[in-house]
């Protein structure tokens, strides 16, 4: 088959994820699905709890459970089915194939052990290496992250902010994993530092040809290190396409809602910012329609009542919107060419 | 005629810490008129925080001169300082860490009326905490919620509503929208903006996102290692930074357009260490045109040309 053919490092569909605590059920993924090609960077976009997080934990299968409950009827990690691996399998793979960069880089971080032996730990533990031959690689990834690498024997708490959030990259990428999930990797960072930290992403993929998930809420970001961008909100990927095609050729009213609040450097200051209406949905409710219908826009009856199938509009675009349905239909975000 | 609210001068801060003395705040000087928003920027740690609470004599200052309305809050007395309590009042970041979780919306917009006897008698009192509710947005509805079943806006809103109970003149707003969505961020930015036209505040916005003060200030204020290193009204100091540290800030920032990339300056290095600082420009370790002068000794602020103030040595080589 075509898809089989084609080089991916990811594969994903009809994902659910729900979590099942004593007074409620939170349902915080339902029914994503997607590809990530070889060498490519998406972004997923959302605002807080859009389900983010939880989707690219799935991945690496560290959803806790209980209480989260995963269904997917895919989920493959370089054509490896996460959902059917052993315990020792799910050890080979994370590190490996697909490593993790979590959204609070501080506690990801040992503070009794030295940042040198926390690099070396997953290089002893996947390739194989003693630990003085890990200790000299472990070098080599502080460099390549900018920090001298006759700092391998100090603590976490001897770097700064910044310093720490790279040595956190430096350990993602001993093993020069084939996939790099990076979550919200520069959210804690100081924008001249935050630079640093994209262009070493940036250079990983050209480099060792890493395909990433990068997940942030900056669409600035996005414009910059992606090249396919999936916009979530409510546990759902509602318009999904390449960079080119999510900015210039906007279509979801959520899209531009995200597009509309934001301050833009060099933008019209007499203007003011035009913020989402109201406030993200319950996530512990099912709601028949289009989950953004309550604050969008544009929404009609029919919004309510289903929600709304995926149409295709350029190569990749993909938009989660009845609208559509009517030929005339516009947002009011301008295309650009 | 402008009317000059705040004028800051020389004002410093040091904290003496087991390693040595900490320049947080070194000799900062500014103005603002009264209704307008001047924004405070620079990296984690540059002192942006410490000159609003010193402003606030929330941390005393260690030398220098604050003057409020032609007042020196440095030399206010108890009485006199309780007042200036009120006419300065401060938003903090993070919402949640300030407000009491045991009180209600209506019980925590309530406590500054009654704390500082601004209304009296309870009916007064009651028709003032539904009018600061409506004020910032917050429906009626929510009279009894408590902050924990808030999202963070909202929350902010509650620490804006009782900022505003105090009646005051100038608000220092610490980071308000940092640890937001951006709708979300865009909403409590917005009703900064109503309040202020509506009330003619007068606001010192801290923040480290450029694109945010951008929209907002009318002035914005560059620090770097507790000192001011730029200041211009807004549109200039995008249009023509001069100080290299403020123009690899503005490089820094990652734009959501398309094809907007600018020439990035990666700057080298990392903030320095603001303890026991050497007599030189404090961002010269870091900077590409460094010469002999800026490692011999550090550079006042000039003002290069009207509002545009300039802390470098070198400046006359960045303008054409
Ligand atoms: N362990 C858990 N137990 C219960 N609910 C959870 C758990 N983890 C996540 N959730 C819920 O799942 C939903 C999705 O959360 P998730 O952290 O994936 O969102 P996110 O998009 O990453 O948000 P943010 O931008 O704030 O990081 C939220 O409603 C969250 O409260
Ligand atoms: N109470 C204190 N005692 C000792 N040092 C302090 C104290 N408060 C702040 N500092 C130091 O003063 C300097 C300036 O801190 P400040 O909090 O003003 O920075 P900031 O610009 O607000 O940073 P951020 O963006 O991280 O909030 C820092 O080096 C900080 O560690
Ligand atoms: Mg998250
Ligand atoms: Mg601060």
């Amino acid at each position: 088959m075509a898809e089989e053919m084609k080089d991916l490092a990811l594969e994903v569909k009809n994902l659910n994820i729900r979590f099942e605590t004593d007074d409620e059920t939170v349902y915080a993924v339902n029914g994503i699905s997607f590809d990530l090609e070889k060498q490519k960077t998406m972004a997923l976009v959302g605002e807080t709890g859009a389900g983010k997080t939880t989707t690219v934990l799935s991945l690496l299968k560290l959803v806790q459970s209980p209480p989260g409950v995963v269904n997917a009827d895919t989920l493959k990690v370089v054509g490896n089915d996460v959902m059917k691996m052993t315990a020792t399998e799910l050890e080979a793979m994370r590190g490996k194939d697909i490593a993790m960069i979590f959204q609070d880089p501080m506690s990801s971080l040992n503070p009794v052990m030295t940042v040198g032996e926390q690099i070396a730990e997953s290089v002893m533990l996947h390739e194989g290496l003693d630990e003085k031959a890990a200790m000299e690689h472990a070098k080599e990834m502080l460099a390549l992250v900018g920090i001298s690498g006759d700092r391998v024997n100090d603590y976490p708490h001897q770097f700064s902010g910044g310093m720490k959030q790279r040595v956190v990259i430096a350990i993602a990428l001993a093993c020069r994993p084939s996939i790099l999930i990076a979550d919200e990797p520069t959210t804690a960072l100081d924008v001249t530092i935050q630079a640093q930290v994209l262009e070493l992403i940036k250079k990983l993929k050209d480099e060792y040809k890493t395909s990433t998930i990068l997940v942030t809420h900056d669409l600035g970001i996005v414009a910059e290190t992606c090249d396919i961008v999936a916009v979530m909100y409510a546990g759902k990927i509602i318009e999904y396409g390449s960079l080119e095609e999510i900015f210039n050729h906007t279509k979801h009213p959520y899209t531009e809602g995200l597009f509309n609040s934001l301050p833009v450097m060099g933008g019209d200051r007499s203007q003011k910012l035009k913020p989402i209406k109201g406030l993200t949905p319950d996530p512990s409710k099912i709601y028949p329609g289009c989950t953004f219908a309550e604050r969008c826009p544009y929404a009609t009856e029919k919004c309510t009542q289903g929600f709304p199938e995926y149409k295709k509009f350029g190569a990749t675009h993909i938009v989660a919107c009845s609208r559509y349905d009517e030929p005339d239909f516009h947002i009011e975000r301008k295309e650009i060419d | 005629m402008s009317e000059v609210l705040l004028d800051v001068r020389n004002l410093t801060k040091f904290f003496q810490t087991p390693r040595g003395t900490l320049h947080a705040v070194d000799g900062v000087s500014f103005t603002i008129e009264k209704g307008k928003v001047l924004g405070i920027v620079g990296e984690s740690g540059c002192g942006k925080s410490t000159t609003g609470r010193a402003i606030l004599r929330l941390h005393e200052p260690t030398s220098g001169e604050v003057f409020f309305e032609g007042r020196d809050v440095c030399k206010a007395n108890k009485t006199e300082m309780k007042q200036l309590r009120r006419d300065m009042q401060l938003i903090f970041q993070d919402p949640f860490a300030s407000l009491d979780p045991r009180m209600a919306v209506n019980e925590l917009i309530r406590e500054p009326l009654i704390r500082n006897h601004i209304t009296k008698g309870k009916a007064e009192t009651e028709k003032r905490v539904k009018e600061l509710m409506d004020l910032v947005g917050l429906a009626e509805r929510l009279y009894n919620a408590y902050p924990h079943e808030l999202d963070g806006g909202r929350r902010q809103r509650i620490g804006i509503a009782r900022a505003l109970a105090m009646e005051p003149k100038l608000i220092v707003c610490d980071e308000p929208v940092s640890a937001l969505d951006v709708s979300i961020q865009a909403q409590v930015i917005n009703l900064l903006a109503d309040l202020q036209e509506e009330l003619g505040l007068t606001y010192i916005f801290i923040t480290h996102d450029l694109s945010v003060v951008y929209y907002f200030a009318d002035d914005i204020a560059v620090m770097y290692l507790g000192k001011l290193v730029e200041k211009a009204p807004a549109e200039e100091l995008f249009k023509n930074p001069v100080h290299p540290y403020t123009k690899a800030l503005l490089s820094a920032i990652p734009i959501p357009v398309l094809g907007a990339k600018k020439d990035r300056i990666v700057m080298r290095g990392e903030i320095t260490s603001p303890i026991n600082l050497p007599d030189a420009c404090r961002f010269a370790p870091r900077c590409d045109f460094a010469c002999e002068d800026c490692k011999a000794h550090d550079c006042a602020l000039e003002e290069i040309s009207p509002g545009h103030f300039v802390a470098c040595h070198r400046w006359r080589n960045f303008v054409e």
